[in-house]
């Protein structure tokens, strides 16, 4: 993959290298496989071929951690790239590192770049902006977590509906189970992202205090209320006859709804390029189920994904650079392209409006579903997003004592409370070094 | 007669020893002293800001319970690893040991795991046990057992001293292999014609005799679970499920490197080079007294 992106690079330095005299290079490390590293190439490419003065030039870091850290070890060694792409739980590390980071919207301001934050989706803008609206880092692909249904199995197990809420999805499950589906009912990948970040949104309930961090590093963890504690423990009851099934952390065990094993399964919409790939049966995607009984469920959802940061310390020249590379992905043809190939989110309104008038969605509604959930309501304070420090060790945390619970470790109440004085542990941790 | 030899003057001994000298310390006691540094300082993963902070990153992890608990996990893997990744490479050098026909394409065959990297190993391990996926896993559950390394701490440890014992049995099958070569037929056959059976030409012949051989596999396997196993972890379990499978260097790693905590990291691998120094001075001490060379 690297070596392909390489002489790819290498090959298009070489057709151009005649026409581009004191070319100014912009260095782009990111984390993308598959087609996702393709449309990255691609992006590159036509940026390149758009204009003279500029060359954006892409390396393939690794995973999302991977790249973080190589992105940090280079800014230690002193020779940061211009753009790193981060993942979102990634956010608060890179905000807490002031000097390294160009925030977006100063970059822009400072190039001179036409930029009107307000044309952005603020469900995807709000995770990477302050709390005064500032955009810190460049949204580029963004995904929310949706229900992925495999309706042959439910047709066949007599559930004619698509489950809506919690207690539907377990009665739809149980009828799963008695139909032959005795290993999983239902289940779900990213067990944080799934039971405590996005669940905390969609209720409108506080995942911690400060707007879920947003408002400062001295957040608190809030996550042990007797919603989150209710829902653990009816997981905790499924799970001793597999109605509920856990499937780990991360998003290994996405197969298990490929492979037909698991009808209903929670996880990223960006999951869709590899359903449409693999799945043998008729399949579409939902809204996250809710509880009705809570008051104001269904909110909005949460993106999750990644952005592109800034790395500070470079010349002006190659910040305008920067910027009318970010200018270029905003256009909104593009945006919408990118978005009805790709199935990334797009990023502005604009794209999100002529996709819809194309009529686009009615031919895929499994696209618009995450964009349906993060659009749902007008944002609120619990369901802007997530901005913790150390977040990738707070998630395991969590994910542990989740686990915990699942085992019959310990009670629902119990797990959670550890959970969140553990998490709250590493946020002090963390808000000591930013100070 | 005494193997010295005799240099006139310092500097070609000097020079001589200089390479080796470099590599070790450029290698070893620089990262280590950086390490040292670093555990008393408060740092964020940029190193923009810096704090020295003194024991506070030591006693803040004496602190947590799960540090205590990775401890215990620590010991419990590297027994099992240490008992099993021996024992079966003893048995299967004994075996190759003889006189048997393609000898040397079984032998060539019993090394080829210790060429794989620990991370594949993890992944072709973690594809075969896999609850739902794994080939192996569904005649487990089809004999009723409930296999679930996913939930159950137990069978995820069972997962992992499998696929990190496989990974080590081949180093110590050639050492044990060749130890076996070492020992003199005429021993073993005198032996045999006291009237001595296999099992018992084994324990009172060629097991003492290996035992040098047998002491240093065993020093070397401790540090390869303490130090080397963090890839085969990070790929079956992710320290999981509920961290019960998170040993010291697992949590080196994780919180050093996933959860940029650097000085708290540092400080437990601190830790850890003190409790593997003493380890090898105990087993130098103690075990080594029993080892006839």
């Amino acid at each position: 993959m690297m070596k392909k992106s390489l002489l790819g690079a290498l090959a298009f330095g070489l057709a151009t290298s005649t026409s581009a005299f004191a070319q100014t290079e912009i260095q782009w490390w990111h984390a993308m496989t598959g087609a996702n590293n393709e449309v990255v190439n691609r992006l590159a490419e036509e940026f390149n071929n758009s204009q003279k003065d500029y060359k954006v030039v892409v390396s393939y870091k690794g995973q999302y951690a991977d790249t973080l850290n190589a992105g940090i070890a280079a800014f230690r060694a002193g020779n940061a790239p211009h753009i790193l792409q981060v993942f979102e739980v990634g956010t608060a590390t890179m905000m807490g590192a002031k000097g390294a980071v160009k925030p977006v919207y100063q970059l822009m301001a400072e190039a001179g770049e036409k930029f009107d934050p307000k044309a952005y989706l603020p469900a995807i803008t709000g995770y990477y902006s302050t709390a005064k609206g500032e955009m810190l880092s460049f949204p580029f692909n963004s995904s929310s977590m949706v229900m992925w249904i495999n309706r042959d199995e439910l047709k066949k197990a007599g559930v004619n509906e698509i489950p809506k809420t919690w207690p539907d999805v377990f009665a739809a499950a149980k009828k799963l189970k008695a139909a032959g589906h005795d290993t999983c009912g239902f289940s779900n990948a990213w067990a944080s992202w799934a039971h405590i970040e996005q669940f905390s949104a969609w209720h409108n309930v506080p995942m911690a205090t400060k707007a879920n961090g947003l408002d400062g590093f001295d957040t608190e963890m809030k996550f042990n209320s007797p919603v989150h504690v209710k829902h653990l423990q009816n997981l905790i009851d499924l799970q001793k006859d597999k109605t509920y099934d856990y499937s780990g952390r991360d998003s290994k065990s996405e197969g298990r709804f490929t492979s037909g094993e698991c009808a209903i399964f929670l996880t990223s919409s960006g999951f869709y390029g590899n359903v449409k790939a693999n799945a043998k049966f008729d399949f579409t995607s939902a809204p996250m189920p809710y509880y009705p009984d809570v008051q104001g469920a269904p909110q909005n959802s949460i993106i999750g994904g990644a952005s592109l940061w800034v790395m500070g310390g470079k010349s002006a020249n190659e910040y305008k650079g920067v910027a009318k590379f970010f200018a270029f992905l905003s256009d909104t043809d593009r945006q919408a392209k990118l978005h009805q190939e790709s199935g990334y989110l797009p990023i502005t309104k604009a794209a999100y409006e002529k996709t819809k008038a194309s009529g686009f969605y009615e031919k895929n509604p499994v696209l618009e579903t995450p964009l349906k959930e993060l659009t749902n309501k007008e944002p609120t304070e619990n369901s802007r997003g997530l901005r913790f420090g150390n977040m990738v060790q707070i998630r395991d945390v969590i994910s542990e004592e989740i686990e915990a619970a699942l085992a019959g470790q310990k009670p629902a109440k119990d797990a959670l409370d550890a959970a969140v004085s553990r998490s709250n542990q590493i946020l002090r941790q963390f808000e000591r070094t930013v100070r | 007669m005494e193997k010295r030899a005799h240099f006139s003057g310092w500097t070609l001994p000097l020079l001589l020893i200089l390479p080796q000298m470099a590599i070790t310390v450029i290698f070893f006691y620089w990262p280590a002293s950086q390490a040292i540094w670093q555990s008393f300082l408060r740092e964020d993963a940029f190193g923009l800001s810096s704090e020295f902070v003194g024991f506070e990153n030591y006693l803040a992890l004496f602190e947590q319970p799960e540090y205590y608990r990775a401890m215990v996990t620590t010991i419990i893997f590297s027994t099992l690893v240490a008992f099993f990744s021996l024992s079966v490479a003893l048995l299967l050098a004994t075996q190759a040991d003889k006189n048997i026909r393609g000898g040397h394409a079984f032998k060539t065959l019993l090394i080829w795991p210790y060429a794989v990297a620990p991370a594949i190993a993890g992944v072709l391990w973690i594809f075969m046990f896999h609850p739902t996926l794994g080939t192996l896993a569904r005649p487990i559950r089809a004999a009723g057992i409930d296999w679930n390394p996913m939930l159950n701490g137990n069978h995820a440890m069972i997962l992992l001293v499998l696929s990190a014992t496989w990974k080590h049995i081949s180093y110590n099958f050639l050492f044990f292999l060749a130890g076996l070569q070492a020992i003199p037929k005429s021993v073993i056959e005198a032996g045999a014609i006291d009237g001595a059976g296999p099992m018992r030409r084994f324990w009172t012949i060629v097991f003492p005799l290996l035992s040098p051989t047998t002491f240093f596999l065993l020093v070397v396997t401790v540090v390869y679970v303490f130090f080397e196993t963090f890839g085969i972890i990070d790929a079956v379990t992710g320290g999981g499920p509920a961290g019960q499978t998170t040993t010291l260097v697992y949590k080196v790693y994780a919180d050093g490197r996933l959860g940029g905590d650097l000085g708290g990291s540092a400080a437990q691998s601190v830790i850890l080079m003190v409790i593997v120094i003493a380890l090898t001075a105990i087993q130098f001490r103690y075990v080594e007294r029993k080892v006839q060379y």
